[in-house]
Formats: C-alpha cells, structure tokens, sequence
C-alpha cells in the first residue's frame, strides 16, 4: 500500500499515513486531486478507481472517505478489508466511533494505525491482538503520566 | 527540582492541548489562517520550556496542524527531543510525529541513530515497537545501514509482538539497503515456520513483497510456501501466498501444474471473494504455463467470474469485467459467449463499470457480431447522458471497428453510414475522428468510394445542419472530409454541379480556415471534373455556366482572412478565369485541367518521415533561427490532424517575419506536409501501389437501392445494412451449401466427408468489400530496417535489490556493518554471524554422524551428487599444516579465514555430465603456492552414500598433495559417508607452479551408492577451474604508492575494450571488484584507477574508463592477458 488517506465530505483531511517517502509538495498535490475525483463520484460507483499508475480503493463511512493507494499487482478486494477491518478497530477502541472521535484523538487514531499496517503491510490479522497491543501501550501511557505526576 | 516540575504542571494547565486546538480552529472558521499563526507562535513559545509534557503537547499539535498541510519542519529538532524522552508517553507522540513529518532530506534524522538504537534494545516491548513503526515510516539509506544488525537481531526477540514488527520493518530496510538482504534472508526465511501466526503472516508478506520484485531468488522457497498454502486457513496469508506464487509460476512453469488443482479447489470452496479474485486471477495470469488444467480453469474462472458481474455488488462487478479482460486476452471464444452479460452492463449506472464493459467489447467483436454490437452501442449512444460518457462511446465504436485493418468489418457500406450516423451527435469533441476514418476508408477500400462520394455530398448539401450551432463546432472537421472525399473521388459523383454549389456556399465562409482551403481545393477538383464530362457535349454553355459560377462565388475566399484559403483561392480564380477565355475560343482544355490534379492519392506510413535519412551536413535539431520564446511555444495549437489552423487574426510579429523566419516555417510546412498523409504532392511511387493492389472487379459489391432513404439526411439507416448484411450471408451460405450439395453428389462414392452446416464460423463470413490499400507508403531507403527496439521507457526498474544469489555465502564485504565496542563483547556479533554463515556448508557434519544411524532407513532413489568447492589457501606461516592432511588443512584454511577475515570469491562452473548437475567453485587465496580446495559433497539423491574417494588427474603446473607413500594416481578418501539429503565438506591441498595460466583439472569421484538391497559403485566426472581471477586478492592501495608504482617502468601494459556494456560506472566498478577481486584506489570523474595482487606478488593495475574500455599494467603480461580476458568474459555473460 502506498497511503491511506481519512477525509469527509466536506474535503477535510482527517488522517494521512503515507508508506512511501514522498514529497510535502507532491502529497499535497495528490491529495487535493484524490479529494476532488473521490468527491465526485455517485454513491452508487464502485469503490475502485484507476488513478495514475496507482489503483484507488475507497469506502465511505457515514461522513468520512477512506481512500487507500494501492499497486498495480495488489488485490483491491483484501483493501476494501483492510479499510473495514481499521473501522472496527477504531469503532471497538472509541466505541462505535464518528467523526469527531478522529479530530480530538487524532493521534489515537494514528497509533491504531500503527498498530494494524506497518510500512504498508497488515500487522497483525487478528483484532484482538491489535487492541490487546494498543491497550496495553496505553495503559503504559497513563503509568507514566501518573508517575509524573506524584 | 520537585518546584519545577510543579511549576511545570501549573504552566502546563494554561496552555492549549490538542483538544483545545481543535476546537479553536473550529471555532474559527472565517480567520483560520490567522488564528493558526497565532497557536503556532504560542507552540513556539512551549517549545522554548525546558518542561518535556510541555514540548510534548507542542509537539502533539504541530503534528496536528502539519495534516492541515501546515509547514512544521522547523521543528523537526524539537521532534527528536521529544522522541529521546525517557517517558513513554512522550515518545510515542514523539515517533508520531517523526513518522509525520519526516522524510529522506530531514536533516536531523542523523540524529536519531543513537537514539533509535537505544530504543530498541529497550526493556520494555513498546518501546521498541514505538520506535519500530517510526522507523518504517522514515527510514534513510542511512538509518537502514546502521540500524539494520540491531533490527535483525530483533527478529528473534522473545516477544512475537517485536518479532512480527522487526520482521515487517526489514522490508523497508531491504528496499533503502538491498546489502542487508542476504545476511538477514536466512532469518527471514526461519520466520516462515515462526509459532507465532502473525509473525509468519508478516514474513510471508515481506518474502511476497520481495519476490514480487525479484522472483528468481525466491524460487527454492516454492516448497516451503506450498506446504503453507495447502495448510494455511487465513485468508490474508493466502492472498499473498497466491500472490507470490503468481509471481514465480513464469519462471518455473512446472509450478503452474503443481498448483492448479489446490488453486482451483480453493476457487470452489472458498467463501472469501478476495480470495477468490485472487485465485482467478493468478490462474489467468498463469495459464500460459500449465497446460494440463488449463482448459477446465479457465472455463471455471470465466464462470466464476460471470457469477461476480451478475453480483448486485458494484465492487464485484467491476473486478469480474476487469479480469474478463484479462482472460480475453488468452481466451477470446470463452469470454465471447458471455456477451449478453457485458453488453448489460452497459446499462449499468456506474460509469466506471460501464468504461470496462467498452474495452471488454473492443476485444470481443468478430465478424459476426460486429454489426450487432456496434447496434448495440449506438443505441447506448443515443441515450447516453454527459458528453464524456458518449464521447468514449464514439471512440469505442470507431476503435472497435477499425482495428487491425479493419478486419472485422465486411460491409463499408454500412460502416461509412454508422460514421455518418455518428456525425450528428450534439457537442462531440472527435469531429476529426469521424473525418480520419471516412478519409481512411474511402481512400483504402476502393469498391466504397462510389458509396462514400453520394454520402458525403449529402453531407455537404446538409452542411448547415452540422454548422448551425456553435456548439457542434468539433464535428465541421466532418466536412473537412466531405470535401475533399469528393473532390478527390469526384468521378463517382451523381451531380457534380450541385456539390460543387453546396461547395461554395457563402455559408462556407464561416467555417474553420483549414476545412475552406481544403473546400477551396477540392472544388478546382470538382470543377476539372465537370468540365471533362461536359466538354463531349455539343452544347458548351454548361461549361461556361459552371465556369462563372467560380469565378461569382470565389472572390469571396480571395478575401480570406486566412492566408492558406486566399492563397488557393486566388490562384483558383486566375486558373478558373484563364480557362474561360479559352472556353471562349472554343478551346477544349478539359484534358490539361485534370491533369493537374492526376494520380492516386495513397496513405502513407506515420514512420514514414523518420525512414528518410538526413542529409548530410543537416542538423534536424540545431535552431535555424533564435529559439522561440516560452510563450510563443504556449500559443501552438493543439496538433491536429489536419494542416495546423491560422490564427485568425494574425499578431503584429508575423508581419516581421524576415528571411529566416520564412525559410524556418517553409521548412516546418514542408515536414507536416510529409507527415500528413492527405497532402497532396508528386511521388514518384504514387503509381505503383495501384497497379499492385488487386484488380476493382474481384470485389463483389452489393447492390443498393437507392431509393430507400440513402439520400434523407437525419435519419439512422445504418440497421437496414445489418439486415442486408444478414441476407447477403444468408444467400452465400445458400450458395455454399448448394456447392457442397453439389460436390457431395459428385463424391457420393467416395468416402463420405462430413461437412459441417452447422453454424456458420468466422472463416466462412466472406466480406463485401475489402481493404485493397494495406500497406502503407514508406520509403524505399532503409525498408529493411523494421526491427523496432523497444521503447527504453517501457522497462522502468523499481528497486535494484536482489540482484544477487541469496544462495551463496556472505562475502565479507557483505557482512552488516556494526560498532566495534559491541562486536568485541557482544557473543552474537554480526561478524560472527557472517561467519557462522560462511561455515553453514561445515555444520552438517555433526547431523551427519547423527543421521548414519538412520541410513538403514533409507529408501532406494535417483541419485544425484552435488559438489560445491571452495579453494583456500593456507597461510604462508602455516605451511606444515598445509602439507598435513586435508582435514588438518581445512582447519588451518578455517582458523586462516577467521584471522584474515579477508576472503574473495570466484565462480566457476562444473557441469557433471552423469548427473547433469551444475556446481560451483569459490575461492579464497593467500600468499604462496599451495591452494587449499574445500569441495562440499551434497548427497542430493535418497541413497545412501560411502566410501568416496577423491582424485584429480595431475598436470605440470598442479598437483594434488597426497599424504606420503601415496602413488601419484592415488585417490584420496573423503573421511565421512552422506546419508540423503546430507552435505559435508573436504578440502583438498594443491600446489600450484604457476599462476600465470588459468587451467582446469580433470578429476573424478568414485562412491558407492548403498540401498536398501543392492549397492553399486558409481563415478562422477568433474573439472576443477582455477581462473587467474582466483589468483588475485584484493589488496587496498593507496593512490600514492600507486602512482609510485605506475612510474617505476615495470609494469607491462595492455588494454581492453568491452563490448555492449551498459551499465552504471559504478556498478561496472563494482562488478570489477566483486568478480575479480579488484578495489578501486581512485575515482576521478570518467575514470578510475583499480588495483589488485596475486597471491605470488604480482601487481595487476586497472584504469576503467566510463568509455568502457579498461588500460591496465602488470609485471607479469600473461597474468595480465588472462585476467582481462576473463573481466571481458564477465561482462559479455551479463
């Protein structure tokens, strides 16, 4: 996988992960062109489309795109998982997540991320070990907040 | 210190954290811009604080507002603060934003080494794994090289949680340091069978992702993945586990058998419609190769894939027409029976599932269904909605029907009416697609042109129903056509006259000036015409009638603003005037007028122009006059396929055009006249095409009534060509079967042939018209030249790991560089590692002694010996040693390479012709001369293996040292027996006299071949080839003792040219030192200097040119000649 982008309707971005060095410049460029073509297209339109020499495979959840860049050879029906499969994540740890849970913890979302795609490869098929890991960092985390904090 | 950090805190609760951030931008809808100024200097202002929770909140919103697309990078220095916090807290938000915000030019990123490296040998696991997919977000070529060891060693981390995350990094530092994939590919490959299932899933990715660049490598894990594919349960692994294998199958079509039939199992059961696409698709994709299967499976995948487009998915339905496609390709019958199903889908609401069906239906026409497809279309483009959409359509249909040479068109009656149909779609853009194809068909089918001229007058009487809306200005291109089809062809015309009336209408005037020269043109053509069919007539008035009407209606394009149309035109009226004073006096000057517009017009190649040679002393690309300037260059149409347009109104430049400017344009017009097919100019071989083409009478040309609405423009009539198409094949089926009946009569004694009446097949569909011009005009000069090379750009290489054998041992300059400290304490030491690596052919050994007291077990099989030899040479210090036993030698030579570490390889070939097998010799040489060959025995076959005995044939210069009271022909016995399966090694001492000459030994092997009932003694032939190469080592030089070397006059030179090398200097380079033991002292620009010593002390002195040529100097000429032979030999082997 190339990125994956989280934007809403509205052309916000949400979420950018990019799995491949690239340019400030030229990520902005794509995304902005990616948001308009994503965009436009009728609810009814299947979710793939071929965008430079890149397959795009996107998945609306209520108002939020996600758009994930893929390679020629890669199968676009496992990605439309791979999407899925991180919205349950996201809706299992923020339970059952909108929109604004991603704006106010973005950088949740980002180690959710994390957790479940490395470097553009899926991690970890199984969701419980993804949110066991992500827990556990997490209860690290408060550890040392409350550590500090005594 | 406790204050401070209360004080902290206390500071920390006013400020904003990310939550407030967020809100404020919301909040701030209309001045977001300036209130994002504001938090960014108050960021600036936290990140001063010494307060770590501080930075780390700033941090945290940086990261936050760099996805906004703010520029964050001054911060980058802060970023690496917060990463090196000890708090994990801070780290991880640290990593996040590092993973966000940097990339390969981040300077600080130098930085994180240390940094990162401690975090992975971190205690704690999340630590690591924080660092981890930071990492593989940033990683430099840099970062890879140093970090790659620590990563390695986190491979086996008791942690599968670091495990999976250190096995998937190691793909991105494969890809920024493809060095470190063969010290790190034997662990990777353990992970395959790692207990952890996600950390086998991550190495199975990581191996697919790698293969997927670089199969050949990966071929001998084929078994492994096998025995996974066929045991795995989860869907993700076996996606890319198929992948993978989709990825080797055409390297190793015996694959393709193999797999087939678990392949198909997997299409039956499987539930999980991404695997089955997979599945599909790499059986598509693989066909090729397995013959067996291969009719059954693809009938399966076809069938599996109608089941998805029938699917209400959209999703599915797009991918199933998508691997149609791909199925189409090798299978056009089997996809064409599902035409029903794609034609449906163009009724589809998505476009995109639409767009797939046209190009599926490009490949699914025949001669049969043609006509009905094209039907089918042209309905769709009716009712089509969105001028994209149908304009896709329209090329579509033209596509469809033009491809290869028109092959499946058999009516051009009915083609040229579907183009006319075409030209009354509203606000089509492809106007001159329509008109290239009428020019096209009319010009190449010769039995159309009759057909053609009558349909293009009608266009040209209807003119005005094209032209009268702006809006449908793309389709006047038609007209551009029309004209000139029937100036060109005007002998078919009905009327004459009138067509040249509707020629030179006022209304004409208002079309694009390219379209009026060609209108201007074209009706001197018509007019010459005219005048011969009218000058037989008694009555001359006609002529003179026709005659005026030029001469009334032509000032009008005389006054052109275009300078191409006034040009033509006011030539035409002087033409046209003169020729009325001759019509005057009674002239008869008809003959002369045709004559001017004599000789067939014929298509001529679009290579045509490059065939020409330049002349000599022309520079096609030097500037004849000033370069123009970049907005000039911006004002250039589009290019069309006409002549270029004329601006209408010309710019104050061009009335100073000078004497150059004119001889540039002339130059450029006359390059696009040669490249426009339709010009009209003299060629000498104009003639001869036609009198090759077959003759006009052959074709069969069926009658048209013309009465029917042939002549009613705006109305369809292209469907009453389907029906008389469908007659005329009935009738010549009618025929056919008469014939047959016929013969079948005067054969009824014969044997009874059985002729199929069945449904008629593509062969039988005989065409009404054919294409008589098929080959296109090019120059006689350089014809021969046809082989076209392919375009370099079409062979885009991605990455430039894997390029070398992961079979073969680690060569020291290989080994993953580390830190000294660590290496000397550390018991797992990279070193070590590459050692225990290079000692991998030894370890058997003791699995050997193990597996002798299984032998009985053994079952009786092929057999096959695989040798694999490695020379050493003992150190000059060491010679007792060498002299002793090959045993005692082979540790001297191990306890050698382990001292030296210095090792060099070479690769020579030993076929085997009993067991065909090819083996490979690498050589390590020190000082001396005496050269220690370890020669690994792999027993390959399933027997057991005993009592082998070792001998080489001696020669003058070498001998194998056998122990003392040994004859000269004495073998000598290998100390230990193979089990199957089994390897081991032994090494052999020689001497060797002279190293000058490159030689190989012959020698045998004898060893008896133990099953379960019988034994028998077998012999295996093999050669030994010690090259020159094998005889160097490299040695570093520095560049002033060897320039010190170069002067002092000893050196022999000689020099080397190498041929059809392509490669980068640096990998030539490269190539030179791996292969042949070279290093480089010195690199300036386009050359550099190399150097490398014997194991007698002779100095072999290079200079690589990036000219390929190589110089070189050695005091010993022979030496010198044969290794530069065998460099040359390396090259032309790549």
């Amino acid at each position: 996988m190339r990125f994956m982008l989280l934007f809403s309707r509205q052309g916000k971005l949400r979420l950018q992960k990019w799995y491949t060095a690239t340019a400030e410049r030229d990520k902005k460029k794509m995304v902005r062109e990616l948001m308009q073509i994503v965009l436009a297209r009728k609810p009814k339109m299947c979710s793939f489309l071929e965008w430079r020499d890149l397959k795009i495979v996107y998945k609306r959840y209520a108002s939020l795109y996600f758009c994930c860049a893929i390679e020629e050879q890669d199968n676009e029906l496992i990605t439309l998982e791979v999407i899925h499969r991180f919205v349950e994540l996201l809706d299992k740890y923020f339970g059952s997540v909108c929109e604004l849970d991603i704006i106010f913890n973005f950088e949740k979302a980002y180690f959710i991320l994390d957790e479940f795609l490395m470097g553009g490869e899926i991690q970890d098929t199984s969701k419980k070990s993804v949110l066991k890991a992500i827990e556990q960092a997490d209860l690290l985390q408060e550890v040392s907040w409350a550590s500090e904090l005594t | 210190m406790a204050l401070k950090i209360v004080k902290g805190s206390i500071d920390r609760m006013f400020d904003k954290n990310l939550q407030d951030l967020v809100r404020g931008i919301r909040n701030h809808k209309e001045d977001e811009a300036k209130y994002i100024s504001t938090c960014i200097d108050e960021i600036k202002q936290e990140l001063k604080q010494d307060n770590i929770a501080v930075k780390a909140n700033a941090v945290c919103k940086l990261t936050y507002l760099q996805m906004l697309g703010y520029d964050v990078s001054w911060a980058a220095f802060n970023i690496v603060e917060v990463m090196s916090s000890s708090k994990f807290t801070y780290k991880r938000i640290g990593y996040l934003a590092a993973s966000q915000c940097f990339h390969e030019n981040t300077d600080v990123i130098m930085l994180t080494t240390n940094q990162i490296r401690k975090d992975l040998s971190s205690p704690n696991q999340y630590d690591t794994g924080v660092a981890l997919t930071g990492l593989s977000c940033f990683v430099t070529p840099d970062l890879a090289r140093d970090l790659a060891n620590d990563i390695m060693t986190l491979m086996s981390h008791t942690k599968p949680y670091i495990r999976k995350k250190a096995v998937l990094i190691m793909y991105k530092v494969f890809l920024k340091y493809p060095e470190s994939l063969r010290p790190a590919f034997p662990r990777l490959k353990e992970k395959l069978e790692d207990p952890d299932p996600g950390v086998q899933s991550a190495a199975v990715n990581v191996i697919c992702e790698l293969a997927r660049r670089n199969p050949k490598n990966y071929l001998s894990l084929a078994p492994l993945f096998f025995k996974l594919m066929t045991s795995s349960t989860n869907n993700w692994v076996l996606i890319k586990i198929i992948k993978l294998f989709g990825a080797l199958t055409p390297l190793e079509p015996r694959l393709g058998k193999k797999l087939i039939e678990p392949l198909t199992n997997l299409i039956h059961s499987t539930s999980a419609m991404s695997l089955l696409y997979e599945c599909v698709n790499t059986v598509i994709a693989g066909q090729y190769s397995c013959s067996v299967g291969r009719i059954k499976s693809h009938l399966l995948c076809v069938q599996k894939l109608r089941i998805l487009i029938e699917d209400s998915d959209q999703n599915l339905k797009y991918l199933g027409l998508l691997a149609m496609s791909k199925i189409l390709k090798t299978h056009p019958k089997s996809v064409q029976s599902h035409k029903d199903l794609i034609l449906q889908c163009l009724d589809d609401k998505d476009e995109s599932i639409r767009l797939r069906a046209l190009d599926l239906l490009y490949g699914m026409v025949s001669k049969k269904n043609l006509m009905e497809i094209v039907k089918k279309l042209m309905i769709h483009v009716d009712k089509a909605e969105g001028t994209t959409y149908r304009d896709e359509l329209l090329t579509k249909i033209i596509d469809i029907c033009s491809q290869s040479n028109y092959q499946y068109i058999t009516n051009f009656e009915w083609y040229i009416s579907i183009l006319v149909e075409l030209t009354r779609l509203e606000g089509t853009r492809h106007g001159h697609l329509i008109a290239s194809q009428m020019l096209d068909v009319a010009i190449r089918v010769k039995a159309i042109r009759v057909f053609a001229v009558a349909q293009m007058a009608t266009l040209l009487d209807n003119a005005h129903l094209l032209t009268g809306n702006m809006q449908r200005n793309g389709i006047c291109e038609v007209l551009y056509a029309a004209a000139w089809i029937c100036g060109e062809f005007s002998e078919h015309l009905e009327n004459p006259v009138q067509t040249l009336e509707a020629m030179l209408r006022p209304k004409v005037a208002t079309l694009p000036g390219h379209i009026q020269a060609v209108y201007v043109q074209n009706a001197a053509k018509l007019f010459a015409t005219i005048l011969k069919n009218q000058e037989g007539n008694t009555d001359s008035t006609a002529a003179q009638e026709t005659s005026q009407m030029m001469i009334d209606r032509l000032p009008l394009f005389v006054q052109s603003a275009n300078l191409e149309v006034q040009e033509r035109a006011s030539c035409i009226l002087q033409l046209v005037k003169y020729i009325q004073k001759l019509q005057q006096k009674d002239v008869e000057v008809a003959e002369e007028v045709s004559a001017l517009f004599a000789g067939e017009l014929n298509p001529v190649a679009p290579k045509a122009q490059k065939k020409v040679p330049v002349p000599e002393g022309l520079d096609l690309d030097a500037w004849i006059n000033e370069p123009p300037s970049e907005s000039e260059s911006e004002d250039e149409q589009p290019k069309a396929i006409f002549t270029k347009e004329e601006p209408k109104h010309s710019r104050p430049r061009h009335t100073e055009v000078d004497e150059k400017e004119l001889a540039r344009r002339r130059e450029a017009r006359k390059q696009e006249q040669a490249n426009n097919p339709f010009y009209i100019k003299a060629s000498p071989s104009s003639q001869k095409v036609y009198q090759e083409a077959p003759g006009v009478e052959h074709i069969p040309v069926v009658q048209i009534d013309l009465s029917v609405p042939l002549k009613v423009p705006g109305l369809p009539m292209s469907d009453q060509y389907v029906k008389l198409e469908e007659e005329r094949r009935q009738k010549e089926r009618a025929e056919k079967k008469k014939k047959e009946k016929k013969k079948r009569k005067e054969k009824r004694s014969g044997r009874g042939k059985k002729h199929d009446s069945g449904p008629e097949s593509e062969e039988d569909i005989t065409p009404a018209h054919v294409v008589d011009i098929v080959t296109e005009e090019m120059p006689e000069v350089a014809q021969e030249d046809q082989n076209h090379l392919p375009s370099p750009y079409l062979c885009r290489v991605k990455i430039c790991i894997c390029m070398f054998c992961l079979c073969r041992p680690l060569a020291d300059s290989e080994k993953l560089p580390v830190r000294s400290h660590r290496a000397a304490g550390a018991p797992k030491s990279p070193a070590e590692d590459g050692e225990a690596e290079n000692a991998t052919p030894q370890e058997p050994k003791k699995k050997s002694s193990k597996e002798k007291r299984d032998k009985k077990k053994d079952k009786e099989r092929d057999r096959k010996v695989r040798l694999r030899c490695w020379k050493h040479l003992p150190p000059s210090g060491h010679k007792s040693d060498s002299r002793s036993t090959p045993s005692e030698g082979r540790t001297a030579a191990r306890r050698q390479l382990r001292r030296c570490n210095l090792m060099t390889q070479c690769f020579t070939f030993l076929v085997f012709p009993f067991s065909r097998k090819v083996c490979d010799i690498q050589g390590n040489l020190q000082d001396g001369s005496q050269v220690v060959v370890s020669v690994i025995f792999e027993n390959k076959s399933d027997s057991f293996l005993k009592s082998m005995e070792f001998n080489v044939l001696d020669s003058l210069n070498s001998k194998l040292q056998r122990p003392e009271g040994s004859g000269p022909h004495d073998g000598l016995t290998v100390p230990f027996q193979l089990p199957p399966g089994v390897s081991n090694e032994a090494r052999f001492v020689f001497t060797v006299q002279s190293i000058v000459m490159p030689q190989k030994l012959k020698g045998t092997l004898t060893f008896i071949v133990k099953n379960e009932d019988s034994s028998t003694h077998e012999k295996l032939d093999f050669k030994l080839h010690f090259t020159c190469t094998s005889y160097l080592i490299t040695t570093p030089c520095y560049s002033d003792a060897f320039a010190k070397l170069l002067e002092s006059g000893d050196l022999k030179s000689s020099s080397v040219r190498l041929e059809g090398v392509n490669m980068p200097f640096h990998h030539l380079l490269a190539r030179i030192c791996f292969h042949h033991h070279f290093s480089v002292v010195e690199r300036i620009n386009s050359c550099a200097s190399m150097y490398s010593r014997s194991i007698q002390g002779h100095h072999v002195c290079l200079l690589v040119k990036t000219t390929v040529s190589i110089d070189a100097k050695c005091d010993e000429p022979t030496l010198l000649g044969n290794v530069l032979d065998e460099i040359k030999q390396t090259f032309s082997q790549c």
